[in-house]
């Protein structure tokens, strides 16, 4: 076992060895036991939807070519394609739907742990639900606010109210050219689910135009209400530094890791763990202090908003435990490894579930209510304190830890590149027409360990750098940057090309924009609206110079989100190939035909650097569609030329 | 490079904050909280700090909140290792300066030191912006170049300055460098400072730079219709109308760079001299934010370049330059080589249209002694005979291009005009006759320029000039009776005997809804376009801002509205303006844009109206100043009860006749009197109301200053508007 073939992370190269040495297994080796995987379920063409089967369809072109019900591979692909989307987009939008339902809370309680943080979006939010704003007070606004996005999810008329109000009018055409407008979160996914049951459709691409469908409802709806109401709720994120990697923990310290997704106790968490009183009570027990840090998303959450140390991305949840050092690890929901009940059960750590949708054998459950969230969370980190006793020994942390800035939004992009006065997207979208920036590209997802961990992402985002391009980051995509540097401001003079080094160096951000969890990958579509908004590189998404990746991605909402950056318009380019290989049609129409359809394509390719130069001709391409690869001249603006030039 | 600079900006902002801080709290404790605080003559408080932020500061008391915001804006020091964003925040570390910039301006205004000093100007009252800011809107300049401290010498200074004027720039100048400043070099070179000549020399500390972006501010709000606190609009306006840029000569300090940040949130570009950094990206100025080490003989182009600028320079074969800027410059009596008329000499200028075939264009004659035979302080006659043809061309044009005559010669540099027709005065200057100018050159330069600007109705023009006495006489005496002639033409043109009227919308690129409407007994309010120069305009752009409107049916005579008139104001006015009358200023009044040079309000009281043109600064008897009262009348509304107007047009048989004409005027200060008395008098007489006797029944501010005096005035008086109905 060689960790350098298993990540390309120094602290968790460092952690790999030793839990070779320990003997205790982690996700690679569990990895190597499965091997070789099923060849029918990785070409998706195994189903097992019902009882006549499972059945399964000869890749090679022998016998058999169909299900007992007669399915083909591409019916039964696509279904279980769409299948992925539907718990995927349902992973976003139940965290979408239980930030609202605090939201809700919040707003019409007087006396209540939650409240509005920022009044400006909470406004500015509203108004796009068409709420009345002007004269007002918060709380009456934020009352029809929380009904407005509630309703979102399981209205049965109409479309999604946000599916009108943030895409830009030409996607929203062809949408419903398409017929693909989302009608409600949950009726969607539902839908999904009907759809593949046995025996109603089967035609391949009218299943994927129900995927596109609940996608959509994902992007636009569940993931962005996540997404704006956290704003709200939380407090929308504003440039601020952050420290990452397993380096952070600390073994003077009591170390609480909060892992997983949402952000409504991680938050209060992050609120108690410096109160006097238990800070006290820490010293007590002979820390010398209480040291908050995060993984996942839930990492994501607290880094964008107040600056929480990051531990480490998904492949990272089990090396932290191993080092000996953290007191308690709180998890919610998604991407928790079953793993860590029998792995926390070696060591003092105790792991905490919180959500009734969570439950791990081996770990120890203190429900969650948001209506007693201070409670609760003192009562976690008190649990946390009265452990650190129980630890043993030093623990052994590795040393690497990297610094970087976090926290970037849709929102405050207008005033880094201008001020309070001049706030706007025009300096981006300039340099992109100017050619400094080439593009830009959104690098996501998660980790496998099917790739060497984190290095495909830093692979691709260098060379993305490398040829200007800006990239955008969220989850444990941006948790790997983060940890190699990319997210210092300093990295755009090293990685990047002249052009894009330069724009960097003007405004004073870092090459990597962290723009936050999964979740948050609305705060793309929103981004991308923006620069649609601001004018000169068309009218559509799908004719910006962008294009998306998950170059390490394994979970179903990654699916979701790729779909739905694929339906907004956007080149999508996977490493892991989606599971329809098997389905020659299928692919075909994800890899071409769904273009004609909705403008944007996936493409699956493993080597990061090829990805990213699929990703950099794409971007060319739609260059030279909009023209603007062709030296412009200067123009000089006489006075009729300047009686032209808007003023709004 | 960017992080050296916004670090510098940032520091820089705290330091002059700090400054403010310093100033203001020594000015509370001379003069109190409560103190008044004001730049000269403005309606528009601390020009930068209202425009931005809607506030309109009076008192010191005021500036102690506006400190507050100016520290909320401050951002922390850009730190060395793992910085944060920093131009959003050198932005507003600029916009933090500029606000501090106005405190400490406006307090030495209050505890000096003066800034009104020796050659230093200070701030530009309404009067001005109103003159010079409108040349930012027509075109006539393009923006400014803001020359903060010095060229290396004189010399330099002196070429960077005319350059600057060959391309219509003002030139504002603050800072200085190396103890000396642009201004002072420049008056060493013999250069004439002030607003005539678009040199302005605010201030000598770089605080004073808020002069020249506080008339930026003011531009946007007084011609671009942008509402005070409407901070996006006012700058972009400034970005996109106003083609200004900073040009920073020496040594590149922290409040220079501070300023600076401050002028790119106007979208006004730095070029400097200096090997300071650059940021070339785009984006927040419509191309490079800072450019650097530039070369003096490089710096204006390179400057016009990076603003983005286009200058059309028409080449003209004489031996000085031509621009706009020069359009003010005096000749003094010492600085004089000859003049011509002035009633020193018989001298005439006249433009008459001959058949195409009888004129060869371009040449031009010169019959007589020429400015090389005189010794310096030396005078001759002159008669000046512009003869044109065109197809186009129209003898009802003449007036229009011989106008011309007095802007095409003073835009030349060292030569001077005044008057017209047959009471002209021109002089050259002796820098222009060393430089080899000639009488014959007057014919190139007025050749060249009616090709430029009227080529749509002049073919041909040629250019015959006169210095013998007795061939001026002779020719003058044609020329008069031809004066004569047009007067008696114009004075009988009636509304009535026209059909077609003539609209005006050159200002809806800032009153939006605004349309004018120009008859011959009803010139446009700014004062610049009669009919007859509306009609030369269509002729000359057939789809430009005027535009014949066929006046259709007579609806209502008193009134004067007209059913195709008011279909055009519809239209014009994107349905804003449904109905307009010609002669009333109760029922449906012309809107205005706000050029006017007088406006009519209505004094309840007294029955009647007072009349308050744009130069008088003090209060009226209607309780507002013309800046305040222009606010409301301005915009584009109609406002019953109010309207702008020209001076000329207090004198037409048609002002406000439906209410009663000049028997309403009850009040007007006296030096409108003044201008408008030869014509007011014999129309007074006219309507029976007995000449001069009318003219001092009407107060002014030497009798009345409040409504009540005036009533008091006219009764006494017995003033005709007495004995009128009410006017509503």
């Amino acid at each position: 076992m060689d960790p350098k073939k298993r990540s390309s992370d120094k602290a968790s190269q460092e952690m790999i060895s030793q839990m070779a040495e320990a003997g205790q297994q982690n996700a690679w080796d569990r990895l190597e036991t499965q091997l070789p995987q099923c060849g029918f379920g990785k070409l998706g063409v195994c189903c097992r939807i019902c009882t006549m089967g499972p059945c399964r369809i000869d890749p090679f072109g022998e016998e058999p070519q169909f299900g007992v019900c007669g399915a083909d591979a591409d019916t039964i692909a696509a279904r279980n394609l769409v299948r992925m989307i539907a718990s995927g987009a349902a992973a976003h939008s139940d965290h979408g739907r239980d930030v609202a339902h605090t939201f809700k809370m919040a707003v019409e309680s007087d006396n209540c742990d939650y409240m509005i943080k920022d009044e400006l979006k909470l406004r500015e939010v509203a108004a796009r639900y068409g709420i009345k704003v002007e004269g007002r007070e918060s709380k009456e606004i934020g009352t029809d606010l929380a009904d407005a996005v509630l309703s979102e999810f399981g209205k049965q008329d109409g479309t999604l109210v946000s599916a009108a109000a943030y895409p830009p009018p030409a996607r929203q055409k062809v949408w419903e050219e398409f017929g693909v407008t989302p009608r409600s979160i949950d009726r969607e996914i539902v839908e999904i689910m009907h759809r593949t049951h046995i025996g109603v459709g089967s035609d391949y691409k009218n299943l994927v135009k129900q995927g596109i469908r609940a996608c959509l409802a994902d992007g636009w709806g569940g993931s962005l209400i996540a997404t704006e109401i956290s704003d709200i709720l939380f407090g929308s994120p504003w440039p601020i530094r952050f420290g990452a990697n397993l380096g952070v923990l600390d073994s003077k310290e009591v170390n609480i890791i909060v892992h997983g997704h949402e952000p409504t106790l991680s938050d209060i968490i992050v609120a108690v763990s410096q109160e006097p009183e238990l800070v006290k009570m820490a010293e007590a027990k002979g820390a010398k202090g209480i040291n908050l840090s995060g993984m996942c998303c839930t990492a994501n959450e607290t880094l964008m908003r107040h600056g929480i140390p990051v531990a480490g991305n998904f492949l990272q949840q089990e090396l932290a435990v191993m080092t000996g050092v953290v007191e308690v690890m709180v998890v919610d929901v998604q991407c928790i490894m079953p793993a860590l009940g029998s792995l926390c059960d070696c060591f003092h750590t105790k792991l905490i579930t919180t959500s009734p949708k969570c439950k791990i054998a081996g770990a120890e459950h203190i429900e969650f209510h948001e209506d007693r969230a201070v409670e609760i969370a003192r009562e976690i980190v008190k649990l946390a304190i009265e452990n650190f006793t129980n630890r043993k020994g030093e623990g052994k942390i590795p040393k690497a830890t990297e610094r970087g800035i976090a926290g970037f939004t849709t929102e405050n992009i207008f005033h880094h590149l201008g001020g309070r006065f001049r706030g706007s997207y025009r300096p981006l979208n300039d340099n992109i027409i100017n050619g400094r920036i080439r593009g830009a590209a959104g690098v996501v997802g998660c980790n496998n360990p099917k790739q060497v961990h984190d290095y495909g992402h830093l692979a691709m985002i260098k060379e993305l750098l490398k040829n200007d391009v800006l990239v955008v980051s969220t989850g444990c995509s941006a948790i790997a940057a983060g940890k190699a540097g990319l997210m210092r401001p300093e990295a755009a003079a090293k990685y990047c090309g002249p052009g894009l080094g330069e724009v960097c160096e003007t405004v004073g951000i870092p090459p990597v924009l962290h723009v936050g969890s999964c979740v948050d990958n609305s705060r793309i579509l929103t981004i991308l609206s923006n620069v649609v908004a601001e004018g000169g590189l068309g009218e559509d998404i799908s004719e910006l110079p962008v294009a998306g990746a998950a170059p390490e991605w394994m979970s179903e909402k990654a699916v979701s989100i790729g779909m739905y950056f694929v339906a907004s318009g956007v080149y999508t380019v996977i490493a892991e190939p989606l599971p329809v290989l098997g389905a020659e049609n299928l692919t075909r129409y994800l890899t071409e035909g769904i273009e004609k359809d909705v403008g944007g394509k996936w493409a699956f390719e493993r080597d990061p650097v090829k990805a990213a130069h699929l990703m950099i001709e794409h971007i060319e391409s739609k260059r030279d569609a909009l023209g603007i690869n062709k030296a412009a001249e200067r123009k000089l603006y006489d006075m009729e030329d300047r009686r032209a030039l808007s003023v709004e | 490079m960017s992080k050296i600079i916004a670090s510098a900006a940032i520091r820089g902002a705290h330091k002059i904050a700090g400054q403010a801080e310093d100033i203001l709290s020594q000015a509370v404790k001379e003069k109190g909280k409560d103190c008044r605080v004001e730049f000269p003559n403005t309606g528009y408080y601390m020009p930068i700090i209202y425009s931005m932020t809607g506030r309109g500061v009076e008192t010191l008391a005021d500036f102690e909140e506006v400190l507050k915001e100016v520290k909320d804006m401050l951002p922390p020091p850009v730190d060395e290792d793992l910085w944060l964003p920093y131009l959003g925040q050198a932005l507003d570390a600029g916009m933090a300066t500029l606000f501090a910039e106005e405190i400490i301006e406006a307090c030495k205004y209050l505890i000096g030191p003066n800034p009104v000093d020796g050659i230093w100007l200070g701030a530009a009252d309404d009067i001005i912006l109103r003159e010079r800011g409108i040349q930012f809107v027509d075109g006539t300049a393009p923006g400014f170049a803001a020359v903060v401290g010095s060229a290396p010498d004189v010399e330099t200074a002196v070429t960077i300055a005319r350059k600057l004027q060959e391309r219509f720039l003002y030139v504002f100048m603050a800072g200085h460098h190396k103890g000396t400043t642009f201004s002072e070099q420049l008056v060493e070179g013999g250069v004439q400072l002030g607003w005539e000549t678009r040199l302005v020399p605010f201030g000598r500390e770089i605080t004073s730079a808020i002069y020249a972006l506080g008339f930026a501010s003011r531009a946007a709000l007084s011609f671009g219709g942008v509402e005070a606190g409407d901070f996006r609009r006012n700058l972009l306006y400034n970005k996109n109308r106003i083609f200004a840029f900073v040009m920073a000569l020496g040594d590149v300090s922290d409040e220079w760079y501070a300023t600076a940040a401050g002028a790119i949130n106007y979208g006004f570009p730095v070029i400097a001299d200096s090997d300071i950094p650059q940021i070339l990206p785009t984006g927040v100025c419509t191309y490079e934010h800072v450019v650097s080490n530039i070369p003096y003989d490089q710096i204006v182009e390179k400057s016009i370049e990076v603003r983005g600028l286009k200058v059309k320079i028409t080449e003209i074969d004489i031996p000085v330059s031509v621009s706009p800027a020069f359009e003010g410059e005096r000749i003094r009596k010492d600085d004089m080589h000859c003049e011509f008329g002035g009633q020193r000499t018989p001298a005439f200028e006249w433009v008459r249209t001959q058949e195409i075939g009888e004129i060869e264009d371009g040449k031009v004659v010169v019959k007589g002694p020429d400015v090389d035979t005189l010794e310096a302080g030396g005078k001759l006659p002159l008669g000046i005979l512009v003869e044109v043809a065109g197809r186009k061309m129209q003898p009802d044009f003449e007036p229009v291009l011989e106008r011309q005559v007095h802007t095409f010669l003073n835009e030349a540099q060292g030569l001077w005009h005044m008057g017209q027709r047959d009471i002209n005065w021109v002089r050259i200057s002796k820098d222009a006759a060393k430089a080899g100018f000639m009488l014959e050159h007057i014919g190139k330069l007025l050749h060249a320029k009616y090709h430029d600007e009227y080529s749509s109705i002049v073919d041909k023009v040629q250019v015959l000039i006169y210095t013998d006495e007795k061939d001026v006489l002779k020719l003058r005496e044609q020329a008069q009776a031809v004066y004569a002639e047009r007067d008696a033409r114009l004075e009988g043109m009636q509304d009535e005997d026209i059909e077609t009227y003539y609209s005006c919308t050159l200002c809806q690129s800032f009153a939006p809804n605004h349309v004018c409407v120009v008859s011959p007994e009803r010139p446009g309010l700014c004062g610049a376009y009669s009919w007859l120069d509306c009609r030369a305009a269509y002729e000359i752009t057939p789809s430009g801002p005027n535009q014949p409107i066929n006046k259709g049916n007579c609806i209502e005579p008193k009134i004067g509205q007209w059913d195709r008139v008011n279909e055009f104001i519809r239209q014009a006015s994107g349905g804003n303006v449904p109905q307009m009358s010609q002669y009333s200023m109760i029922t449906d009044p012309m809107t205005s844009c706000g050029c006017f040079e007088c406006i009519a309000a209505i004094l309840p009281m007294t029955g009647g109206i007072m009349i308050v043109n744009r130069e008088y600064a003090e209060m009226t008897p209607c309780g507002m100043k013309f800046s305040t009262l222009a606010g409301t009348v301005g915009g584009g509304n109609q406002t019953p009860g109010f309207i702008g107007h020209s001076k000329h047009f207090i004198n037409s048989r048609k002002f406000i006749a439906a209410e009663g004409g000049i028997r309403r005027i009850v009040w007007m200060p006296t030096m409108l009197k003044e201008d408008i008395k030869d014509t007011f008098i014999k129309r007074a007489e006219e309507f029976g109301l007995g000449g001069e006797e009318f003219l001092k029944k009407i107060a002014d501010e030497t009798t009345a200053t409040t409504e009540e005096e005036v009533l008091e005035f006219i009764t006494k008086a017995e003033h005709p508007a007495m004995a009128l109905e009410p006017m509503f």
